[in-house]
């Protein structure tokens, strides 16, 4: 191998307008792969992220009442009638157990029980609809990370203490510290004192979200020793479904992943990445062409030099390896400069628009992994666009291309 | 004297539709040492045969023994290794590799069957480009040297792996008088000092009667077949 390396690099090295190009070509288009991955990554990672920064990656609760019909006759016109039963807040049974279950199925890295049900806030004259969660902060912090969502007062609740959403404040009037009355469908009526203020990343959210403790909750719902819900963090976000899946069919309860929850994300993303996918392919065609072409014309230069190779004893398979280590040699040599040019691209839209809080509008992730897996594919490419011209090289008849 | 080559009713044949034949039956004996001029007009054969010759190509019928092996029976990666070992080549163009310098132009052989360049390569290369007096020209590239001196190269280059046969074709006819000259003097002293056979395709009657023997084609088929001037 030795031998066909030190003549392919000798070639290379003296067609040098030819390989200046041609490794020009795979720079770019390298390049422009590793940009298109990084800024896409980057996007969809920074999208994921604030979808999942304020919900479960699945959320286990009892399945619903099934639809069924009510009176009338079956042969009456019409037939009979079928209805949705109102869906009413129901407990988990044995909600202890079923976390335990939940906790222990494979890829599982948290479970929360909280208490969620629809409620009036009053204050003074001012009434909003708002959404009950009753939680344990401190539990349910594995799940989404409150914490660092609180922008005024603490997220420590006990007792009769609340966290609400920052709209909900504004619309009501209320800063830290402030009395909020919380009205349920049976007339229940409960006192609680803010204690922080949340923003949640989504204005809808932030007009109705009420935090409180879950034993607070199961009272305010009648749930006691009872949860609504149970919500659950996975260590690999695309797997939710999957385990979801599972979930349902092992505890019998209705399990909905974030992946089911966010179904248009979700395809949006995913034509995002196919578009993506495709642009690389073609990059990769035009790069496979522009090397083959390169390599094509070279083995009509050099086609008296391959003759005569031959004609002293270097085999075919020789050959072939000699252009085969060219087209490689070129995918590996211009893909180094591709990493170059992708980095040196994605530095410059990253730091070309901020946000108000200095991070970057384009979220470009460069990993070392994706720089790897560019270099493999432009090698491979390089190898696979020269297996033509090499075989051709290879086929030459000596005593043709000597004459000739 | 033992036979380097025997040629054995040997024809060969181009097309499948319109047959051509190029060669219409060749015997030739040819001793170990022997210096011959194959010469013919255009078109009488002499460079098919010099191909046949030099396992660039089969013959249609017939056999070739070279050194004492029947080359039919050897495929493509064994007649490859033969020509590589056994079998020296000077074309009218040098076909040197431009990539590469004069000294590893000469290397190149041995590199291409080895895989490595021992020492013995290159001490081997460096005494040739000696013998052919082009020793301060080792580093020179191809396109550096004049046409003389490319022939001369191709010249070492064709020792390089001692064969025991030499085949050129026209290697005086892309060079001036001078030039000429000196390479066919180059090659006669080799073939003399190395008792290396050599089978050489000329136009030129005036080289073929330096030659120890002349074979004339004419239309696929030995036309004469003389001694010039004897071994020496």
């Amino acid at each position: 191998m030795i031998f066909e390396w030190h003549v392919a690099r000798r070639f290379l090295r003296e067609g040098r307008t030819q390989t200046t190009l041609i490794l020009t070509g795979v720079a770019v288009g390298v390049g422009t792969i590793i940009f298109l991955s990084a800024l896409i990554t980057g996007l969809q990672e920074s999208i994921i992220e604030r979808t999942l920064g304020n919900q479960a990656h699945i959320v286990v609760r009892p399945a619903e009442d099934v639809p069924r019909a009510v009176g009338g006759n079956p042969e009456a016109a019409g037939g009979p009638r079928v209805i949705r039963p109102p869906q009413k807040i129901r407990a988990v049974q044995r909600w202890q157990q079923v976390a335990a279950a939940l906790a222990a199925e494979p890829g599982v890295i948290a479970v929360a029980p909280t208490v969620n049900g629809p409620a009036f806030a009053l204050r003074g004259d001012g009434t909003k609809a708002v959404a009950i969660r009753g939680l344990d902060p401190k539990g349910y912090s594995a799940i989404v990370d409150l914490e660092q969502r609180i922008v005024a007062g603490t997220l420590g609740i006990t007792g009769f203490q609340a966290v609400i959403g920052v709209e909900l404040a504004k619309n009501l009037g209320i800063v830290v510290g402030d009395k909020l009355r919380l009205l349920v469908g049976d007339g229940t009526t409960a006192i609680y004192t803010v204690n922080g203020l949340i923003d949640i990343g989504n204005k809808d959210l932030n007009e109705r979200w009420v935090l409180i403790p879950l034993r607070a909750a199961q009272t305010l719902f009648g749930l006691e020793g009872g949860v609504s819900t149970i919500e659950v963090k996975v260590n690999e976000i695309f797997t939710a479904q999957a385990i979801a899946a599972r979930m349902s069919q092992t505890t019998g309860l209705d399990a909905e992943s974030w992946m089911t929850s966010n179904g248009q994300l979700l395809v949006g993303l995913r034509s995002q990445a196919s578009s993506s996918i495709m642009i690389q392919t073609f990059v990769v065609l035009a790069v496979a062409l522009g090397i083959a072409s390169v390599l094509a014309v070279s083995v009509v230069q050099k086609s008296k030099e391959i003759g005569i190779m031959m004609a002293f004893g270097t085999s075919r398979a020789k050959i072939l390896r000699i252009f085969l280590l060219q087209g490689g040699a070129v995918g590996l040599v211009g893909s180094l400069g591709g990493v170059l040019l992708g980095v040196g691209l994605g530095a410059f839209f990253a730091g070309l628009v901020r946000n108000p809080d200095g991070s970057s509008t384009f979220p470009v992730e460069l990993r070392g992994a994706l720089y790897l897996r560019a270099a493999a594919v432009a090698t491979i490419t390089g190898l696979l666009a020269a297996v033509i011209p090499a075989r051709r090289a290879a086929s030459l008849d000596p005593a043709v291309t000597i004459r000739g | 004297m033992a036979e380097a080559l025997i040629i054995d009713g040997v024809t060969k044949s181009y097309g499948t539709e319109v047959v051509t034949l190029a060669l219409r039956g060749i015997d030739l004996a040819v001793a170990a040492g022997e210096f011959i001029a194959l010469t013919g007009p255009s078109g009488s054969g002499k460079s098919t045969l010099l191909n046949l010759i030099g396992l660039l190509d089969r013959p249609t019928t017939g056999r070739i023994h070279l050194d004492g092996t029947e080359t039919g029976t050897l495929d493509a990666e064994g007649l490859a290794r033969f020509r590589g070992r056994r079998i020296g080549f000077v074309f009218q163009f040098h076909h040197l590799l431009p990539e590469f310098t004069a000294l590893e132009n000469v290397m190149l052989p041995a590199f291409a069957d080895e895989g490595r360049i021992s020492e013995e390569t290159r001490r081997t290369a460096v005494r040739l480009l000696e013998e052919v007096g082009l020793s301060d020209r080792a580093d020179y590239k191809p396109s550096q040297l004049s046409g003389g001196q490319q022939q001369r190269v191709a010249i070492a280059r064709a020792l390089a792996r001692s064969p025991a046969l030499l085949l050129a074709d026209e290697p005086t006819g892309n060079l001036d008088q001078e030039s000429g000259d000196q390479v066919f003097r180059l090659l006669r002293r080799l073939n003399v000092e190395r008792r290396i056979t050599c089978v050489i395709v000329t136009h030129d009657d005036r080289l073929a009667e330096r030659c120890d023997r002349n074979v004339h084609l004419v239309d696929g088929r030995v036309d004469f077949d003389k001694q010039v001037r004897g071994v020496g």
